[in-house]
């Protein structure tokens, strides 16, 4: 199998895995955001490199007759990037709220509010 | 004009509603402006039905860019049927949503909340009628990221936190969703969902049709909270606004089992489900613990609403576990208990809505003695409790029927008896709320009155429904029978 | 009529329901309900008599499923047990409940038209889905009236009764429907049964199970715990509807899906469910045994009906033309037993305020048509000629000699004895103290005239049965071949 030859692909799912690990083991809801954000990124290079066609040029009107790159993906991502940007936007408003409330914003600090809370109602 | 373009209108309309709703002003305009929109788009997914039940299925072509280049916009009887469902229960909702979001939500923000429901609502009826993989994605994350905000605005600040977790766990589903997307792009070269379901069989066995797959259902399972992927769900339900929690549990996972039919029967075909995996045999054990383990926690939870939660993790188990049949009988329940279930859920969160609005809590301590209080909540509430049971004469038994039928049909006695069961997990919880608000005497002395007409109105239109659908179910059973057909022909 | 019979108590409720700030109106509407309801019942029996089956369909829920009704001798012979039943008890519940000071009566006179239209319901019902629904109102509306107390102890009965009703009708008996349906497409009741010669007898042995358990409303053990709990429930309750209503609405649906769903023929033939009887007969005699531990007058009198609800099942499941119609005379005459022992307990209650049977030592003197009337109803459910109770024990013997079953026929003798065993000794305590101190001197009377008239009716029915069973003996033959 043609490990290298695939490196793009390689290269989006470790960026991918990163993300994701910041997501899960990090308490910080501002850090999981930011690994949220490199997860997706890691799905735009996957799209992007997709799309690529050896030696292939941008696919813009010119005389001649030169292979050109799949322009749909571009096109997918620019979609996908403008949703990254809104949830990275929404995630953010709703950690400065979550601090505003709880005055933290460690995951387990939270928790342990939400806890204490239960345990006196 | 508008007949031809009615696939159009469907999701333009709310989504266009969407920003001038911000703009037209606050208070009782936003939501009388936000309703119309929402009768609107009722009116014309009644149009749709209509028209695929007389005429059969059609497509409508986004700027006239013919099909696999184009986005299509495909109306079948399954896709008319949620359309229908979910523009339907939105309408009484709204009904319901004046007095309750002027009791939850600040004054200052009513435009902002209805402008964000508007977008939820067009995110939804999006996904249910595009026939376009990658729109539905962008549909997705419309009604997904407005949904957040919906329930970020709860009274109570665990609905940020709520609203927090939702967000990371809904983005890496809807990303898992994407990655799916791109692998099948990447292996076919086409996003149009029928286009798929013709060039993937020429593939054959094919790695990156399998990963893509993969991702998708994982993806989407994360969208309907299908156990084990659930997490995000009972805080979710149990702090948004009354009317997102009615919402929500009414439509936004149903929507998520949609494209699960989709793309499992229509574009990954019966034969991909039966011949590759034991799929089936997989979804049927979650589908299983989904619905036990749903209804074995709803019973031991102290607040009624996260026990609602609890209990709709159970049902999508219900709703699933008919799909891994693999039969006529089980798809037809299932399709049928999308609609069934969105009706009872909607009954008890309208219902446990107006508690909050008048006790100001919705544990079992604020529910004690509001049978008397609060008659025709209650009684409300009793009905979907019926019908949530299974009890004959209510949607419940309808959808019931169909799964232990189909259950039996396939030989799986064990599975019927556990359906069986877990109706009786359902008698258990259904029956602590009724004997909390029938059978114990209030806590306090202060005088507590009915809600107010609009909302018991909206409860009641709902739990009416619960009954007359339980009674005549030619509609119902007749749709989702044809909906199914259409699934189980659709990749042979 | 017959498709509206069922319902016409449903609009008694309604119409009790908004009566409910007057009583006087309430009452009246209850008992006018109840006079129309009989008058109803009564208009289709001539037809059924002469070997009719008037039926009703009233509108289809899916492909062969239908919510319909059609009158068949057995039906006919419940609904007239229930509604003649109903006029006595209303007017035996006005007494009680205005003497007692009970709260909340619009709801229990609610619940209790509501609880009718179950029982009727499932009389006339034409189908096992029909049946099933009606069956289920029957449970839902009665849970109410079981706990109408309120106390922790009718909360914790009422759960227990809920519990079992519920748990065993949706655990089992629906289970057991959607089977049949599976099995055969159909649920109508039909002549000969619906399953013969479909399926297998393994199938047919489990499915047996599941309605004999599933039916939990006939109280064989052991899902009978509900019965002895339901007696929390104010008398009226115990005397109408967990002696006569919701009881036998299980053992008729018993005998009906012995009947109608698996057939006579197949019954006898295959014996698919020979382990039936011999539980029946465990029944009959464990809880007549405990029946004679109970101090409790209620309590006993609870036992000794899940006791005889055995003799039905054993009769059922026998399956021989004898023990069908012991089956069906028993649904009759212990109903008019039972009821009057019910009432006598309650009227003992109100007047006395005493529940114990050895607190009760000497209250004959002091009231003497109560306990007259109870020694009536007791003799009749022993089955001692003459008494009404008598044909039904008749047959039921009959029926077992037909089957060859001696074994059987020596647990009904036995039984017999115990019933004697646990109900004379409340006459003869009652009539005879001995040497105790006769704590009823004075203060304590006879009930009520609302309550006193009621028991004596009631028990002079039990008298009329034994001179004129044949009416009840030519509808329930038309059952058998």
């Amino acid at each position: 199998m043609d490990v290298l030859g695939k490196y793009s692909y390689w290269v989006a799912i470790i960026v991918m895995m990163i993300g994701f690990y910041v997501v899960i083991d990090r308490g910080n809801l501002l850090k999981k955001l930011v690994g949220l954000n490199i997860f997706q990124t890691a799905v735009f290079m996957l799209y992007i490199s997709s799309g690529k066609v050896a030696g292939g040029t941008a696919p813009i009107l010119y005389d001649g007759d030169a292979p050109f790159s799949n322009p749909l993906p571009h096109v997918l991502i620019l979609t996908a990037i403008v949703v990254g940007v809104a949830t990275l936007a929404l995630g953010l408003a709703l950690v400065v709220r979550i601090k505003e409330a709880y005055g933290t914003v460690e995951e387990d600090e939270i928790q342990a509010i939400e806890n204490r809370e239960e345990d006196a109602a | 004009m508008i007949s031809a373009n009615m696939a159009a209108l469907q999701v333009a309309v709310p989504l266009i509603g969407a920003p001038l709703c911000t703009l037209i002003g606050r208070g009782t305009r936003a939501w009388l402006f936000a309703t119309l929109v929402t009768w609107f788009a009722f009116a014309m997914s009644i149009g749709l039905l209509v028209e695929v039940m007389q005429n059969g299925a059609f497509s409508y072509y986004m700027g006239n860019w013919p099909a696999p280049w184009g986005i299509e916009y495909r109306v079948d009887h399954l896709s008319a049927f949620v359309l229908l469902f979910i523009t339907g229960i939105a309408s009484v909702v709204m009904l319901f949503a004046y007095n309750s979001v002027e009791n939850e939500i600040a004054a200052d923000k009513h435009r902002l909340f209805y402008t964000a429901y508007l977008l939820t609502l067009a995110g939804l009826l999006g996904m249910a009628i595009t026939g376009d993989a990658f729109n539905a994605f962008v549909f997705m994350e419309i009604s997904s990221l407005s949904g957040y905000v919906l329930i970020s605005l709860g009274r109570d600040r665990r609905a940020l936190f709520a609203s927090y977790q939702y967000l990371v766990l809904g983005t890496i589903g809807a990303t898992f969703f994407v990655i799916g997307i791109g692998l099948l792009y990447m292996a076919t070269g086409t996003l149009n969902l029928a286009d798929l379901a013709t060039r993937l069989p020429r593939l054959g066995e094919n790695f990156v049709v399998f990963a893509g797959f993969v991702f998708l259902m994982v993806g989407l399972s994360l969208k309907v909270a299908l156990f084990p992927l659930h997490l995000w769900l009972p805080n979710a339900y149990t702090y948004a606004p009354s009317m997102v929690s009615a919402l929500l549990a009414a439509s936004a996972t149903k929507v998520g089992v949609y494209l699960f039919l989709r793309f499992l029967f229509d574009v990954f075909g019966i034969r991909f489900i039966i011949d590759t995996w034991p799929l089936a045999e997989i979804f049927m054990a979650l589908a299983i613990i989904a619905a036990v383990m749903g209804s074995l926690v709803a019973i031991t939870q102290i607040n009624v609403k996260r026990l609602l939660a609890y209990s709709s993790i159970a049902q999508i188990g219900y709703i699933v576990l008919g799909i891994s049949f693999v039969n006529l009988t089980g798809l037809t329940g299932a399709v049928v208990h999308l609609f069934n279930h969105a009706l009872m859920k909607g009954v008890m969160f309208l219902a446990i809505g107006s508690v909050l609005m008048r006790v100001g809590g919705t544990r079992f301590v604020h529910i004690r003695g509001l049978g008397k209080r609060m008659p025709m909540t209650m009684a409300a509430f009793v009905i979907a409790g019926l019908s949530m049971i299974g009890v004959p004469g209510t949607v419940g038994f309808v959808s019931k029927w169909y799964l232990v039928l189909a259950a039996i049909e396939r030989g799986l006695w064990p599975v019927a008896i556990i359906v069986m069961a877990t109706s009786l997990m359902a008698v258990v919880y259904v029956w602590r709320v009724v004997e909390a608000a029938y059978f114990a005497e209030p806590e306090a002395n202060h005088e507590i009155a009915e809600a107010p007409w609009p909302m018991v109105t909206a409860t009641w239109i709902l739990a009416i429904a619960c009954i007359l659908f339980g009674l005549t179910t030619d509609l119902t059973i007749g749709v989702a029978q044809s909906a199914a057909v259409m699934l189980l022909g659709g990749g042979q | 009529m017959v498709g509206f019979a069922p319902f016409l108590p449903l609009i008694g409720a309604v119409m009790i329901w908004l009566a409910g700030p007057r009583p006087n109106v309430r009452e009246g509407v209850t008992l006018v309900t109840a006079f129309a309801l009989l008058a109803a019942v009564a208009s289709v029996t001539p037809a059924v008599m002469a070997g009719d089956r008037p039926e009703a369909v009233l509108w289809e829920l899916m492909p062969g499923l239908a919510i319909a009704f059609e009158v068949e001798p057995l039906g006919m012979l419940f609904a007239l047990i229930a509604a003649l039943l109903w006029i006595p008890n209303s007017i035996y519940s006005i007494g009680y409940m205005r003497a007692h000071h009970e709260k909340n009566q619009t709801r229990f006179y609610t619940c209790f038209a509501v609880a009718l239209s179950g029982a009727v319901g499932v009389a006339f019902a034409g189908n096992m889905f029909t049946l099933f629904l009606f069956y289920e109102i029957l449970t839902i509306s009665t849970f109410p009236l079981v706990t109408h107390a309120g106390t922790e102890n009718a909360k914790r009965s009422g759960r227990v009764y809920l519990g079992i009703l519920l748990g065993t009708s949706i655990g089992f008996q629906l289970l057991a429907i959607i089977i049949t349906y599976a099995l055969t497409g159909t649920l109508d009741f039909e002549e000969g049964g619906i399953l013969a010669g479909q399926v297998q007898p393994v199938v047919i042995a489990v499915l047996f199970a599941l309605y004999i358990f599933g039916i939990g409303k006939a109280a064989i053990m052991p899902f009978h715990r509900w019965l002895p709990a339901a007696m929390v429930a104010p008398t009226p309750v115990s005397a109408l509807l967990h002696a006569v209503a919701v009881v036998k609405a299980g053992v008729f649906t018993v005998l009906k899906v012995v009947i109608y769903i698996f057939g006579l023929d197949l019954m006898q033939g295959a014996h698919p469910g020979m382990w039936v009887p011999w539980l029946a007969t465990f029944t009959l005699i464990v809880a007549s045994l405990i029946a004679l531990t109970k101090d409790n007058l209620k309590a006993r009198l609870a036992y000794s009906t899940v006791s005889q609800l055995a003799y039905i099942v054993l009769g059922a499941s026998i399956a021989t033309s004898g023990a069908i119609v012991g089956g069906g005379m028993h649904m009759l005459t212990h109903a008019f037993g039972k009821i009057t022992l019910f009432m006598c307990a309650g009227a003992i209650i109100i007047t006395a305020h005493k529940e114990k049977i050895s607190d009760m030592r000497g209250i004959g003197r002091a009231m003497p048509i109560t306990m007259f009337a109870f020694l009536i109803g007791a003799l009749s459910v022993i089955g001692l000629p003459p008494f009404g109770g008598a044909w039904s024990k008749w047959y039921l013997a009959l029926g077992m000699m037909e089957a060859g079953q001696l074994v059987f026929l020596a647990a009904l003798m036995i039984s017999t004895l115990l019933n004697i065993g646990y109900l004379m000794p409340v006459v003869f305590r009652a009539f005879f103290p001995g040497d105790g101190a006769n704590a009823f001197d004075g203060g304590v009377k006879e009930a009520p005239l609302a309550c006193l008239a009621p028991i004596a009716f009631t028990a002079f029915v039990c008298l009329v049965l034994f001179m004129f069973p044949d009416p009840a003996y030519q509808l329930l033959l038309q059952l058998v071949p």
